[in-house]
């Protein structure tokens, strides 16, 4: 492994985290500050405010942590595709066939899950 | 002709140089990001048939830099609900990911700098294409983290959208890269482009091309999918509280992300750095070495970016249901297929370029049409066309519904131009009580035209305008 190839893209990462530093850190020195308290409340198109505290157990549709957990599935299985394209020359008829029925084994499960209606939003 | 750099040759540059590169893409990415925010106001204004920016600097080129500077010196408004260290680091999150993710990617062959032979890109991995997807996910957390941490209705509901969009994309994003691997038979950017030495790999898969850039909007936020930041749902969504310079990086993060998958998506898709390919013949591929590669870079870059720009000026937002649809039932299980498709062609040994090429090019047509058509031909069904005579006034669905032959009352302007015009011979008589006569009566008639005809004509004068406006700037 060569770690060479890695330190440029550390380089990136101190440069960004530098210019996003150095942009936060100026902003308060070059704009002005006068605060009131319509400004510092939350923003609602005006109406007095309903502040939604952090981390106060608001409910959401339960659907996006299904979406999170079917992400979860599918990603997973990108994943296991990828090495398998990678070598597919290496591979040959065998990976082919494996690799079909691991498409299948994640095809009965995307089908059950359309089926049951994981992938419908209403 | 040479195929580029190997993966070996990568990690070897003395310090100056690697600091020059970085530099460079750093400049490269706020040079583009500038440029783009222009590119994509003046495209929208010419589709849109308005003047678009004029006013700073020749022709208006100078007016997302002033826009950029104007942020700087904005005051910087902390909302006392906010959790400050999260709120603080969300968009710098955004913007780290957002710089890193363009560092493998391919800008030409090895060229000669003061001497010595590098390659024009900043570094390549074994894995350089997980690097770019994995700054991708990890920018959702910017994302997420800002609107969480902002502590205000709007911008969680962005955020949690964008989070379950991103994730949903990310898959149909991933899918596709799978065929290309299974082509390129690696990871690393600069051996997928010298894979494309023959064929570009938009051509013989071009069903992923589609589905990479379908999946790339998505990603990016960008129309038709920006629902985390819907305007007319979610105010400015998950940068709803964001202002002055923490804006700017949010901003600046989406349009770098635009400017990241096209760039990933040439180097995956359309021969990265290579030259188009009349003009790759040319003299042994000459256009292919030195520095020209840079302006073929550059240029499909540009092209794919006037698609996304022509994309949200064509297409209206879609509803959410629609677009997580779109996402899982139709991009996850297309792609499985065709990637099935792919790898059995290439086990079958019908690796003919000419086959491959027709292949692509067929299902990329077919999937098209199965696209285009699948909302649409499943509606009519239960629509007008079985239901005999819906009562006037009313759809199937119980929604109102404006009659057939609706009469649209003229404009303002309109009256005003036709008063004007059969009054002006006459202007020796009662202008007043004939303006009012034909301001209170029908001015078709008056102008020689049949009552049938006047909304048709009064629909071509009234003004266009159109769905999409420039998009607001946010509060700030």
């Amino acid at each position: 492994m060569n770690l060479g190839q890695w330190v440029p893209i550390v380089g990136l990462v101190v440069l960004g985290a530098l210019f996003a530093l150095f942009s936060v850190a100026i902003a308060p020195v070059v704009g002005p500050n006068r605060p009131n308290r319509a400004k510092l409340s939350a923003y609602e198109c005006g109406i007095e405010p309903t502040p939604e505290p952090v981390g106060s157990g608001r409910r959401f549709p339960v659907k996006f942590y299904l979406t999170a957990m079917l992400f979860i599935v599918f990603d997973i299985e990108i994943i296991f595709l990828y090495p398998w394209a990678v070598s597919f020359n290496a591979l040959g008829t065998f990976g082919f066939v494996e690799m079909l029925l691991f498409i299948a084994t994640a095809f009965v499960a995307y089908a059950y899950v359309w089926r049951r209606g994981g992938l419908d939003w209403d | 002709m040479a195929s580029g750099p190997a993966l070996a040759d990568f990690g070897h540059d003395a310090w100056w140089l690697i600091v020059l590169k970085i530099i460079v893409i750093f400049a490269f990415l706020n040079v583009m990001t500038i440029f783009t925010i222009v590119f994509e106001r003046k495209v929208v204004a010419r589709m849109q048939q308005r003047t678009g920016l004029n006013q700073v600097g020749p022709r208006g080129w100078l007016q997302s830099l002033m826009d950029g500077l104007k942020l700087i010196l904005k005051e910087s408004v902390m909302p006392t609900e906010v959790r400050r260290v999260v709120y603080v680091i969300a968009p710098a999150i955004s913007a780290i990911c957002a710089f890193v993710a363009f560092s493998v990617i391919p800008f030409g062959p090895e060229v000669s700098i003061a001497g010595h032979r590098t390659p024009l890109q900043l570094t390549d991995l074994p894995v350089a294409v997980l690097l770019v997807f994995a700054c991708s996910a990890i920018g959702v957390y910017g994302v997420v983290l800002g609107g969480w941490a902002s502590g205000s209705p709007y911008p969680l509901y962005g955020a949690v959208r964008s989070a379950a969009q991103l994730i949903s994309y990310e898959v149909a994003m991933g899918l596709p890269l799978v065929a290309v691997l299974i082509n390129s038979g690696s990871l690393s950017t600069s051996q997928i482009v010298a894979g494309q030495t023959r064929v570009w790999y938009g051509i013989i898969l071009a069903p992923s091309l589609v589905s990479y850039f379908i999946a790339g909007v998505g990603e990016t936020n960008r129309a038709p999918f920006d629902l985390p930041e819907a305007e007319s749902e979610l105010v400015g969504g998950f940068h709803t509280e964001y202002s002055s310079v923490m804006f700017m990086l949010f901003y600046l993060a989406e349009y770098i992300n635009m400017i990241t998958v096209s760039a990933l998506c040439t180097t995956l898709f359309l021969g990265g750095w290579r030259a188009p390919w009349p003009l790759s013949m040319v003299d042994h591929g000459v256009l292919n070495r030195g520095w020209w590669p840079l302006l073929w870079l550059v240029a499909k870059i540009l092209i794919l970016l006037f698609v996304f720009v022509w994309v949200r000026a064509t297409l209206p937002r879609l509803r959410y249901d629609q677009f997580m649809r779109l996402g899982w039932k139709v991009l996850v299980p297309g792609n499985l297929l065709w990637i099935v498709v792919v790898a059995a062609l290439r086990t079958a040994g019908l690796g003919g370029l000419p086959a491959r090429i027709g292949i692509g090019v067929g299902v990329a047509v077919l999937a098209l049409l199965i696209v285009s058509l699948w909302p649409g031909g499943a509606r009519p069904a239960s629509g007008p066309a079985d239901s005999p005579a819906p009562a006037p006034g009313s759809a199937p669905g119980g929604y109102p519904l404006p009659p057939m032959d609706l009469v649209v009352p003229p404009s303002p302007r309109t009256r005003r131009l036709v008063t004007d015009r059969s009054t002006a011979p006459a202007a020796g008589g009662s202008p007043g009580a004939e303006a009012g006569a034909a301001a209170g009566g029908s001015p078709g008639a008056e102008a020689g035209l049949d009552p049938v005809q006047q909304p048709v004509q009064t629909l071509l004068e009234a003004p266009l305008v159109g769905p999409a406006e420039d998009r607001p700037q946010g509060p700030q």
